[in-house]
């Protein structure tokens, strides 16, 4: 397991828990990222003012990569804008595109998600987009010159866990690149479910900044999503069709 | 008129890295994009906002 090495847009990383850093206060911010083991932290672009007394950078430790996302963006033009002035940020050049145009189920729009990453990727920048796992749809962000593909579990903040289970599976099984789990994943058994299928990481927000103990969640989904990786890393036992085997010797107790 | 952040300044010119100093911005932590077009941080000590312009000043913030 230790030369299990996530590789993405050329960067190498241990842990494969890509964490958002919404929705927190700003003290637990630094202890869900600790307790998660994540070397990767999602942020969002907004307009600043400077009456803001707190930076939530001053709250992520330096070895963290910085995924900022294009959250707001309702098309690839504002998207590229965003993404843009990220990097003028000091981001790096990863971005998490997301663009969505209805506020009631916060579904990413693909056909504007595609464009955006083909202008983006020809920009030099290592483009995760957030996506609703359908096939077509990402084999066109693979040829569009993304970096992973990002298939939604469940819609935004719902904690619902992997109710595209399996679409999310076709993608794993269908594309060429890393396959990562955003959106919708409640909880630590589902990512652990994730991982078991085959993606290549977890993002995960909501279900611990709404958690009863954030430390505690954060380090629950970093076991979970270690777990489900080395069980696919195992590969899974075979299940049978019908009856049962079992598991002990077959001869009676005690007996000839 | 010079629009930043939305709110109207009643202003003809303004050099941009004075109006960011004056009001406490830390140059390494906004991007700024005036017109849609982003300004790089080496330009911020040259560049004077015009009537007419529409700026943008951005930062990070928590998000998934």
């Amino acid at each position: 397991m230790n030369n299990d090495k996530f590789i993405l847009g050329g960067k190498e990383f241990d842990s494969r828990f890509i964490l958002g850093s919404g929705k927190y206060s700003m003290e637990l911010i630094k202890a869900a990222v600790e307790n998660a083991g994540a070397q990767i932290i999602t942020l969002a672009v907004r307009r600043t003012n400077t009456k803001a007394s707190e930076n939530i950078l001053d709250f992520i430790p330096d070895n963290v990569t910085l995924l900022p996302n294009t959250s707001g963006a309702r098309d690839a033009k504002e998207a590229v804008r965003i993404a843009r002035m990220s990097r003028e940020l000091g981001c790096g050049n990863f971005v998490k595109i997301e663009i969505m145009k209805d506020s009631k189920y916060l579904l990413p729009d693909n056909n504007e998600t595609i464009k955006a990453t083909e202008i983006l990727a020809k920009e030099g920048f290592v483009v995760l987009p957030y996506m609703y796992p359908d096939l077509y749809a990402a084999r066109a962000l693979q040829d569009a010159g993304a970096a992973a593909v990002m298939p939604l579990a469940s819609p935004i903040g719902s904690n619902k866990g992997l109710a595209t289970k399996e679409f999310i599976q076709i993608l794993i099984d269908e594309i060429d690149l890393p396959i990562i789990v955003d959106a919708g994943i409640g909880r630590p058994s589902q990512a652990c479910e994730a991982m078991e299928m085959g993606c290549a990481a977890v993002m995960a927000n909501t279900a611990i900044a709404t958690a009863g103990n954030i430390p505690l969640m954060a380090s629950a989904f970093k076991n979970a999503i270690e777990a489900g990786r080395a069980g696919y890393l195992a590969g899974l036992g075979r299940v049978l069709e019908r009856g049962a085997a079992a598991s002990d010797p077959l001869t009676g107790f005690l007996r000839d | 008129m010079i629009k930043i952040n939305g709110e109207r300044i009643e202003t003809e010119e303004l050099p941009l890295l004075a109006y960011l100093l004056e009001h406490g911005y830390n140059p390494k932590r906004i991007a700024v994009e005036c017109n849609e077009e982003i300004i790089p941080k080496s330009a911020y000590d040259t560049c004077i906002l015009r009537d007419g312009d529409v700026i943008e000043i951005v930062g990070l913030v928590g998000g998934g």
